[in-house]
C-alpha cells in the first residue's frame, strides 16, 4: 500500500456486503411512491398523491394576504384620482420609476391633480414605500397580481387609466377629519364598508382591537 | 432447397426484419426515453414531462419523444475542428447498431403457420418461426456483437479529442470488458441446463413457469436464480447506465458523448434505450420463458384462436412481458446509487466473477447428478 493510505476496514454483516437486501428495500420505496403517485394520477385524485407539484399557467398559487403586487390607485366617492400629485411617491421612491405630471383640477373643487402618473414595472423594486408614504390613500399595492410578461417594454409602463381600472373607493376620509378626530371618529356609527371597496385583506375574522394607546 | 422456398424464406426474413425493428424495437426505445422521465418523477414525486401534445390529444405527454427526436433534428450539428472526422461522426452509429444487430436472435412469438393462418391447432406444415436469425451459436452471436458496442463508447471519447470525453471512453471500455466476462460465465449455467446455445430452443424449454418435476420445463429464473442475478447485474452494467454509469458519470465527467449534439447525441441516447430493450428481451428469452405464460394459457389460447390471431396474441403478451422488464430496469435505476470506478471494479472482478464461476460449477454439479 502506498504511502499515507489508510485502509478503513468497513464493518458490515454478509447479507450489508451483498447489498441485496438493502437493494430490494430501496426499490421497495421508490416502487411504492411510483404505485401511489402513478395510480393517483390516473384515476383523478392527484391531490391525494405525494406529488406538489403547482401546474402554473393552469394553476396558480395563492399569495398572502400582504403580497405586493401591481399598483393600483384608488377612487373618491365621486370616481376620480384620490391622487392630489403631492410628489411623496416619486420622491421616495428608490427606483424612480413612478412619474406624476401634476395639473389643476378643471372644476376647482380640489387643488391639484395627476395629469399624467405612470409606473414603469420594470423599473419598480416592488419595495412598497410609494403605498407607506401616500398620505391620501391613493396608491396602493394590494392587487395580489405580479408584474405580467409583456413583449415590449413600453408595454410595461402602467399608465393612470390602467392604474385606476384597478382601483376602488378607499374607506379613508379624503382630506383627514381635522381636529378633534378622536371625538369625531367616536360620534359616527363606524359601519363596515362593502366587500368591493375592501382590499383583499387577511381573512375575515374578529378585528383585532386597537392597543395603540397615545401618551398625551 | 427450391427457388421458391428461398424467395419465400428471404421475403420472411425481410419482413420479420422490418416489423422488429418499426414495431417493436424503435417505438419501444423511443417511449422508453419519455418514460423514463416520467416513471423517475413518479418515483420522486415529481409530475415529469406531461405537456407535449398533438392538438388536443395529449394523452400524459407521450409525444415527447417526438419533440425531442425534432429538436434534435434542428439542432447543430456540431463537429469540434480538432476531432477526427470520420470517427467522430461513426462512433454514434456504432453504438446503436451492435443493440439492433442483437435482436436478431430474440425469439419473440410462437411460429407462424403460413397457409393455415386461420386454422385453430393444426400442425403447421410451413411453419415460420418468429425469429429472425435462427443461429446455432445463438448466444455467442450476442456476446460478440454486443462486445462491439464499446467500440462506439470507446472511439466517440478518442475522436472528440476531449480529455473528459477520453476518459469517458477509457471508462467505457474498461467496464464493459469486465462484465462481458462475468456475464458470459453467467448464461454459461443456462447452456449446461438447456444443453443449447440456441434462443429459440432455450425459450421452447421453459414452457411451465414453475415445474417441480422438471427444472427444465421451469422458467430459467427458477433453475438459475444466481445465473439471472449475475446476468442482470452485467447487463445494466452493460449499458452503462445508474448504479454502473461510470463511463458517462453526468455529475463529474459528463462521459464520452460530451462533445456531441443534436441527432448524433440522438444517437447515443436510443442506442442505450434499445441495448435496455435487447437486454431485457435476451433476458426474457433466456430467464422469463421467451414467449410461453405457462401451459394453461398457452394451451387455452392455441386451441381456441386461429392460427394468426394466437401469434399475434402471443407475441403481444411477450411485449408486454419485454417492456415490463424495460420498466424494472428504469426501477433499478432511480433506485440505487452509483458505485465509484474502483468499487465498481472491485464488484466485477472480486465477487460477480467467483460467484458466476461457483454457479457453473454447482450447476454442472447438479446437472450431472440429475442425470444419474
Amino acid at each position: 500500500m502506498a504511502v499515507g493510505v489508510k485502509v478503513v476496514t468497513r464493518p458490515g454483516s454478509l447479507s450489508q456486503q451483498m447489498y441485496l437486501p438493502a437493494i430490494a428495500e430501496g426499490m421497495g420505496v421508490t416502487f411504492k411512491h411510483f404505485v401511489k403517485n402513478f395510480f393517483g394520477n390516473l384515476v383523478g385524485l392527484r391531490k391525494k398523491t405525494d406529488i406538489q407539484t403547482i401546474e402554473y399557467p393552469e394553476e396558480t398559487k395563492k399569495y398572502p394576504a400582504r403580497h405586493r403586487g401591481l399598483h393600483r390607485l384608488m377612487l373618491r366617492d365621486d370616481g376620480q384620482t384620490r391622487c392630489v400629485a403631492c410628489m411623496m411617491c416619486p420622491t421616495v421612491c428608490p427606483a424612480h420609476c413612478i412619474t406624476i405630471v401634476p395639473e389643476e383640477a378643471p372644476d376647482g373643487s380640489i387643488e391639484k391633480r395627476p395629469k399624467i402618473f405612470e409606473i414603469d414595472e420594470l423599473r419598480c423594486v416592488v419595495c412598497g414605500l410609494c403605498a407607506e408614504a401616500c398620505p391620501c390613500d391613493a396608491i396602493r399595492m394590494d392587487t395580489l397580481e405580479h408584474a405580467k410578461p409583456v413583449y415590449k417594454r413600453a408595454d410595461a409602463i402602467l399608465d393612470r387609466e390602467e392604474l385606476l381600472s384597478r382601483g376602488a373607493k378607499s374607506v379613508a376620509v379624503q382630506g383627514g377629519v381635522g381636529a378633534f378626530w378622536r371625538e369625531k371618529v367616536a360620534a359616527v356609527p363606524q359601519t363596515q364598508p362593502d366587500a368591493a371597496v375592501l382590499p383583499a385583506g387577511p381573512p375575515a375574522g374578529p378585528t383585532p382591537v386597537a392597543t395603540f394607546q397615545r401618551k398625551d | 432447397m427450391g427457388y421458391g422456398t428461398l424467395l419465400f424464406s428471404i421475403l420472411a426474413g425481410l419482413a420479420k426484419v422490418l416489423f422488429m425493428i418499426l414495431a417493436f424495437l424503435m417505438p419501444v426505445a423511443s417511449i422508453l426515453t419519455w418514460l423514463e422521465r416520467r416513471q423517475s418523477s413518479m418515483m420522486q414525486d415529481r409530475l415529469g414531462p406531461n405537456r407535449a401534445n398533438i392538438g388536443p390529444f395529449k394523452m400524459w405527454g407521450i409525444t415527447h419523444f417526438l419533440a425531442d427526436a425534432l429538436k434534435f433534428m434542428f439542432k447543430e450539428d456540431f463537429v469540434p475542428p480538432m476531432a477526427h472526422k470520420f470517427l467522430f461522426m461513426w462512433a454514434p452509429v456504432m453504438a446503436m447498431a451492435p443493440a439492433l444487430i442483437v435482436a436478431a436472435i430474440v425469439p419473440f412469438g410462437p411460429p407462424l403457420c403460413w397457409g393455415q393462418l386461420f386454422e385453430t391447432g393444426a400442425t403447421c406444415n410451413q411453419p415460420v418461426p418468429l425469429q429472425i436469425a435462427h443461429l446455432d451459436i445463438g448466444m455467442l452471436f450476442y456476446f460478440a456483437i454486443a462486445s462491439l458496442s464499446v467500440y462506439g463508447a470507446t472511439l466517440a471519447g478518442w475522436a472528440s479529442h476531449n480529455k473528459w470525453a477520453m476518459m469517458g471512453g477509457l471508462r467505457a471500455s474498461s467496464q464493459m470488458m469486465s462484465y462481458e466476462v462475468t456475464m458470459g460465465m453467467a448464461v454459461l449455467g443456462s447452456f449446461l441446463v438447456y444443453g443449447s446455445l440456441e434462443p429459440g430452443a432455450i425459450g421452447d424449454f421453459q414452457t411451465h413457469i414453475l415445474n417441480f418435476d422438471n427444472y427444465r420445463s421451469s422458467w430459467g429464473i427458477f433453475s438459475q436464480p444466481v445465473g439471472f442475478l449475475l446476468f442482470l447485474t452485467a447487463a445494466i452494467a452493460e449499458t452503462k447506465r445508474t448504479p454502473f454509469d461510470i463511463p458517462e458519470g453526468e455529475p463529474e465527467i459528463i462521459g464520452y458523448f460530451v462533445e456531441y449534439s443534436g441527432l448524433r447525441f440522438g444517437l447515443f441516447f436510443l442506442g442505450e434505450f434499445l441495448e435496455i430493450v435487447t437486454s431485457s428481451a435476451i433476458m426474457i428469452t433466456l430467464f422469463f420463458g421467451g414467449w410461453h405464460w405457462g401451459p394453461y394459457i398457452d394451451g387455452f389460447l392455441m386451441s381456441h384462436l386461429p392460427n394468426v390471431a394466437f401469434v399475434v396474441v402471443m407475441f403481444t403478451l411477450w411485449a408486454i412481458k419485454v417492456f415490463m422488464f424495460c420498466a424494472f430496469q428504469l426501477l433499478i435505476r432511480w433506485s440505487l446509487p452509483r458505485f465509484r470506478s474502483d468499487q465498481l471494479m472491485q464488484l466485477g472482478w472480486q465477487r460477480l466473477l467467483p460467484l458466476s464461476i461457483a454457479n457453473v460449477v454447482a450447476t454442472a454439479i447438479i446437472v450431472l447428478w440429475a442425470q444419474m
